[in-house]
């Protein structure tokens, strides 16, 4: 049976190999309805693996039939099998609901480009969670990032400013993509080797300078694409001028893959031999990641641009994770893993229902959203839901993601961190508030330029949106999918890195 | 006649060019070489063509659309052979399942000489491509072109 011994690489090469015809069909609705159902194969690919990965264990694919270390291995354990079912499933809802956000804000002209991009932006993201090679993930970040800069810049139709955020974006990138290869060098020069598991094993017992500045490079370079504060400048203007439903996909997985990285290039290369990994847990993703959860968090209370705050919020949100990563044991990483998956589904939602209100009002500011309940309700119960569970309101995913990581902050001893994991909820609490509250209390504008069509938006972007919104309460009180694949992923890595559970 | 010795010099060496990049292309199995390189070259030809007739000139002969397919195909060209190695029972991009019989790689000749054809024919067309951008960009961008 060719699929079952081809399942690792499907994921990959279902995009790949279809996407350019996106270009060469007509513009409008055909290249959407081609890239809507690759969207969808992949996701069953994806799925297909992630069953497969949870019943079987590790697949191990080689490319070209190379044998690894030399050739290049794809390389899937659970870990990768939930980041690879997560972005496929965003994908999958993000491009039916792109079709009539994308009519509005993108010329028609451009649109087999667009879906062309999104398309090749998803086979990136994708490559960069399912290999096993060091290198391969620099180039599969790169085919991501490219795509995700003229994707960003597209936004320009309606803001001229998504073209400088868009150049930010890229030479920030493409300076992070450089720390990233060169660390990569680095360990390359000392090992002689690519390959995760080979790299892994030829790094025990070394601890020179040149392993040293190869990881210090590796975790500024990967920081820089996942925006850990105070790396995260390029991101609030990327999220916020981007076109509506590219933020959408972005804020859910593009930050999450390289957190991903960042997991695979510490636990699954470095490990706990490693002296340095300790140190730069303890003094550097611990305090960047608290820094991050309040500082992130309190400016996104003072943004005038919804958009804008929950790309803040983004950042904020993404301190959780380095502070899960950093207590260095499983809990710390189920967590990491956890909140992962759920903020992906939360921010997904929420970029959403921005966008439906983009569609009918024509921005993103604040004042755009008062007295939307009564113009929009479905959109402003999707917001209220997914914003609930940004905030971890019980029910909801967000409830599960501070949980696990409540409790890890007390399995590792750093109570503080529990406290301080609460208060910036708290905060959490206050921007989110402020929108309810404009949008539930307030009465809409009746004249000025935020008035608005009393129509929600159209059943083609709900449905999507409400499927959102239905996985953060229906992952919210059934985590075995979530809590507990990433638990037996968490074991899996620790057990790999040498670290006592 | 205007710049007559230019353009007879550019019709001179166009074909050379074309040559020299396919004499590269297909000696990428052996030495240095391939399809980035070829494509390049290739796509000199045309860039040289352009600066002396104008691009007027060069997009008829090339027109954009072409370039747009051209880039599709050579992507094509690449996955699909990946995919045909699957099919044939290999894994992907595993030139050996080409022709397994043979005892001196041949399906490994194969394998790389559709590949680096396909990534020629993409690098080639998308040099292109930046080039018709970028010289054929008007000084300020039409509003509806956003």
């Amino acid at each position: 049976m060719i699929i079952a011994s081809q399942i690792a690489v499907l994921p990959i090469i279902t995009p790949l190999i279809l996407a350019p015809i996106t270009l060469l069909l007509p513009k409008g609705r055909a290249s959407w309805a081609w890239a809507t159902l690759v969207s969808w194969l992949t996701f069953a690919a994806c799925s297909f693996v992630l069953k497969e990965v949870a019943q079987t264990g590790v697949i191990s694919y080689h490319l070209g039939d190379w044998a690894p270390p030399l050739g290049i291995e794809y390389r899937i354990d659970l870990a990768n099998a939930l980041v690879l079912f997560l972005v496929s499933g965003i994908a999958a809802v993000v491009f039916p609901f792109a079709y009539r956000s994308v009519q509005l804000e993108i010329d028609e002209r451009q649109t087999p480009y667009f879906y062309g991009a999104l398309l090749i932006c998803l086979t990136g993201l994708l490559g960069v969670t399912v290999t096993g090679d060091a290198f391969n993930v620099f180039v599969f970040l790169e085919i991501s990032s490219l795509s995700t800069y003229a994707l960003i810049a597209m936004g320009a139709r309606r803001d001229r400013r998504a073209l400088t955020a868009a150049f930010n974006y890229l030479v920030m990138g493409t300076i992070g993509a450089t720390f990233f290869v060169i660390g990569i060098g680095l360990l390359y020069q000392a090992t002689g080797t690519l390959n995760m598991a080979d790299l892994h094993d030829r790094l025990v017992g070394q601890d020179n300078r040149m392993v040293q500045a190869g990881f210090a490079f590796i975790v500024v370079g990967i920081g820089l694409k996942l925006a850990m504060f105070p790396l995260h400048l390029w991101l609030p203007n990327a999220y916020t001028y981007a076109p509506s439903a590219v933020t959408a996909f972005l804020a859910a997985t593009a930050t999450k893959v390289a957190v991903y990285v960042l997991i695979r290039f510490f636990y699954s290369i470095f490990g706990f031999d490693f002296a340095f990994m300790n140190a730069a847990f303890t003094y550097v993703l611990l305090p960047l990641g608290i820094a991050g959860m309040f500082v992130a968090s309190l400016v996104a209370i003072f943004q005038e641009d919804v958009k804008r705050m929950l790309a803040y919020s983004s950042v904020a949100q993404i301190g959780y994770m380095l502070l899960g990563l950093s207590f260095a044991s499983a809990a710390g990483l189920t967590a990491t893993l956890v909140h992962m998956f759920n903020h992906a589904l939360m921010k997904g939602a929420l970029f959403m229902a921005v966008a439906c209100v983009v569609f009918r009002c024509g921005s993103h500011s604040v004042q755009a959203f008062a007295g939307l309940s009564k113009r929009m309700p479905y959109t402003t119960w999707a917001f209220i839901l997914s914003g609930l569970s940004l905030i971890g309101v019980p029910l909801t995913v967000g409830f599960i993601s501070k949980w696990y990581l409540l409790q890890a902050a007390f399995d590792a001893g750093h109570w503080y961190a529990g406290f301080l994991i609460v208060a910036s909820s708290l905060i959490a609490l206050i921007y989110i508030g402020r929108i309810a509250e404009l949008m539930l209390l307030r009465e809409p504008a009746s004249e000025g330029k935020y008035v608005i069509a009393a129509k929600d938006a159209p059943l083609s972007m709900l449905i999507p949106m409400w499927a959102l919104v239905a996985a953060n309460i229906y992952f919210g009180v059934r985590t075995e999918l979530t809590a507990g694949l990433a638990e037996q992923a968490a074991a899996t890595l620790m057990a790999f890195a040498g670290g006592g559970a | 006649m205007e710049r007559l010795i230019l353009k007879v010099t550019t019709k001179i060496l166009f074909a050379p060019i074309i040559l020299f990049a396919l004499y590269v292309q297909f000696h990428g199995d052996y030495g240095p070489g391939g399809g980035f390189q070829a494509g390049v070259i290739f796509a000199v030809a045309f860039i040289l063509h352009a600066f002396c007739f104008g691009l007027d000139e060069t997009k008829k002969a090339l027109p954009q659309k072409a370039l747009i397919v051209a880039m599709v195909i050579g992507l094509m060209f690449y996955a699909g052979t990946g995919v045909a190695t699957m099919l044939l029972g290999g894994n992907l991009l595993g030139y050996d399942a080409i022709d397994p019989a043979s005892t001196h790689h041949a399906g490994q000749h194969y394998g790389i000489l559709l590949v680096e054809w396909g990534v020629g024919v993409t690098v080639a067309s998308t040099m292109l491509t930046i080039f018709y951008h970028f010289t054929g960009r008007e000084p300020d961008i039409d509003q509806e072109d956003w």
